[in-house]
C-alpha cells in the first residue's frame, strides 16, 4: 500500500457532525506513515472535549482497512494544536455548502464579522460565540433572515 | 527535564500538580454540567454545555498525562478517587447553590459567573506559565488547552461586566458572589505543600508570579465595573491541594461516579 493509496482513503472519511467535509480537508491529518501493509495515521483532534474524536478514530480505521491495510493505527496527537487555518481551500468551500461560515483567517478580539454562507451578504450579526458544537458559533443574516453557523476562529495568538 | 530523567521528587511533585490541574477543571466542568437545562436562557444553556464540554476535555487530557506515567487508568483517576485524594481547590467544588439538580434547584447564577471567570482568569495565567513548563507534554497540552480557552474567558467576561453594571439587584448580588469567591479564591492560586518542588523542577512558575499575575489580569475587569478590589483571597473552607474538602465534595462524587461504580467496566 503506497502513502498516497492512505490519503485517498482518508478523503473519503467525512467529519461526523458536518458531512460535506473530509477529515483531510479539515487538517486534522498530521502524518501518515506506510511500513508493509501496516499503517499509522496520526490526527490533530479539532478540540479538546470532542465527542466525535472516537467515532473519526474509527472511521479511520475501516477505511484505511478497506484501502487494503492490514493492520491500522490511529493516534491523536498533542501537538501541535490544530488551528483552523489549517482547513484547505476546498475544506472551506465544503463548509459553505454545508451552511457554516468558515472561519476568519486572522483572530478577533471579540465578535466577528462573516459573509453569510446563503446570500454572500455581510450584514450579519453574531448570536451565540457557542453553537450546537464546540467548534461552532451561531450567526444570523440580516440580508435573507436566515441564521446559519460559523466556524470558530481557532488561532495561535501573538 | 524529559520523562527518563524525573528524579524521585520531580515525579512527585510533577504528578501532584496534575492531579490538581486535572481535578480543578473536572470538578469545575462537573458544577457547570448542573446547570444544563436550568440556566438563564436557551443561548446560555448551549453556550454553557460546550463550555463544560470543552473543560471536561481539559481534566481528561491531565488524567491521560497521570495514565501515562503509571498512576492508574484514565477513567479510574477520574472517578474512582476518595474526596481525601483529590486535589483541587475547594472554591471549584462548591454546590451552585442550594436544593439539588432534580429537586428545586435554587442556583446562584451571580456567584457562579463570579467563580468561572475569576478561574478562567486564573487558568489562564497558569496555562501561559505550563507552556514553558520543563516537561513537555504537559507544555504541549497546555499550548492545546490555551487557544480554546480564549472563548471561554470572552464569554464569562461578558457576563461578569454586564451583570455587575445592570441597574437593580444584580450589582448587589454580584458583589456579595465577589466576597464570596474572593473567600475562597487563594485556594485556586496556591500550590500545595509540593510547590517549592515544582518550581525547583522547572516545571511551573512560582506561586508568588501566578498571584500576581492573575490579579493584574483580573484588574482591568473591576475598573471596568467601579468596584471595588476584593482582596485579600482567603481558603475559608479549607485547603483542597492538601486533601482538605466540604462535603460538597462527597455529594458531587457520589453522584458522579455512580454509573462508574455500578459497571467499572462501562465503556464510555
Ligand atoms: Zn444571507
Amino acid at each position: 500500500m503506497t502513502n498516497e493509496e492512505v490519503w485517498k482513503a482518508l478523503e473519503t472519511v467525512k467529519d461526523p457532525e458536518i458531512h460535506s467535509i473530509s477529515i483531510v480537508e479539515l487538517g486534522m491529518v498530521e502524518q501518515v506513515d506506510v511500513r508493509d501493509e501496516a499503517v499509522s495515521v496520526c490526527l490533530l483532534p479539532t478540540f479538546l472535549g470532542c465527542p466525535a474524536l472516537d467515532i473519526i478514530r474509527t472511521r479511520v480505521e475501516e477505511a484505511v482497512k478497506q484501502a487494503g491495510a492490514s493492520a491500522v493505527t490511529v493516534e491523536f496527537l498533542r501537538h501541535p494544536p490544530w488551528t483552523s487555518d489549517r482547513i484547505s481551500e476546498a475544506g472551506r468551500e465544503r463548509l459553505k455548502q454545508f451552511g457554516i461560515a468558515p472561519p476568519p483567517r486572522q483572530m478577533p478580539s471579540g465578535a466577528w464579522q462573516v459573509e453569510c454562507p446563503y446570500c454572500g451578504a455581510e450584514r450579519t450579526i453574531m448570536e451565540n460565540l457557542f453553537g450546537p458544537t464546540a467548534c461552532r458559533s451561531i450567526f444570523y443574516c440580516k440580508q435573507c433572515k436566515n441564521p446559519f453557523e460559523a466556524m470558530k476562529p481557532v488561532l495561535i495568538s501573538g | 527535564m524529559s520523562e527518563k530523567h524525573v528524579d524521585a521528587n520531580g515525579r512527585e511533585a510533577l504528578t501532584e500538580l496534575l492531579f490538581q490541574l486535572a481535578d480543578d477543571d473536572f470538578l469545575l466542568a462537573y458544577r457547570g454540567s448542573e446547570w444544563l437545562g436550568l440556566a438563564p436562557h436557551i443561548e446560555e444553556d448551549i453556550a454553557f454545555s460546550s463550555i463544560s464540554q470543552d473543560t471536561m476535555g481539559h481534566a481528561a487530557m491531565y488524567y491521560q498525562l497521570l495514565e501515562h506515567l503509571g498512576c492508574g487508568s484514565a477513567d479510574e483517576l477520574a472517578h474512582a478517587r476518595p474526596a481525601s485524594a483529590r486535589r483541587n481547590a475547594v472554591l471549584l467544588e462548591r454546590a451552585n447553590g442550594p436544593g439539588h439538580y432534580l429537586r428545586e434547584p435554587r442556583y446562584d447564577w451571580a456567584f457562579t459567573v463570579v467563580r468561572h471567570y475569576f478561574y478562567t482568569q486564573a487558568k489562564r495565567v497558569r496555562l501561559e506559565s505550563l507552556t514553558k513548563s520543563s516537561y513537555a507534554p504537559l507544555a504541549e497540552v497546555a499550548a492545546k488547552i490555551q487557544v480554546e480557552l480564549h472563548y471561554h474567558l470572552l464569554h464569562w467576561h461578558t457576563w461578569f461586566v454586564q451583570l455587575t453594571n445592570a441597574p437593580g439587584e444584580a450589582r448587589t448580588r454580584m458583589t456579595k458572589a465577589i466576597q464570596d469567591v474572593a473567600a475562597d479564591f487563594a485556594g485556586v492560586l496556591t500550590l500545595g505543600a509540593k510547590g517549592t518542588d515544582m518550581v525547583r523542577c522547572g516545571l511551573i512558575d512560582e506561586e508568588k508570579v501566578l498571584t500576581e499575575n492573575t490579579i493584574a489580569a483580573l484588574a482591568p475587569a473591576f475598573a471596568e465595573v467601579g468596584l471595588e478590589w476584593p482582596m485579600p483571597f482567603g481558603m475559608k473552607h479549607g485547603n483542597g491541594r492538601n486533601g482538605e474538602h466540604t462535603p460538597d465534595l462527597d455529594e458531587a462524587l457520589a453522584t458522579l461516579s455512580e454509573v462508574y461504580r455500578a459497571v467499572p467496566h462501562a465503556i464510555w
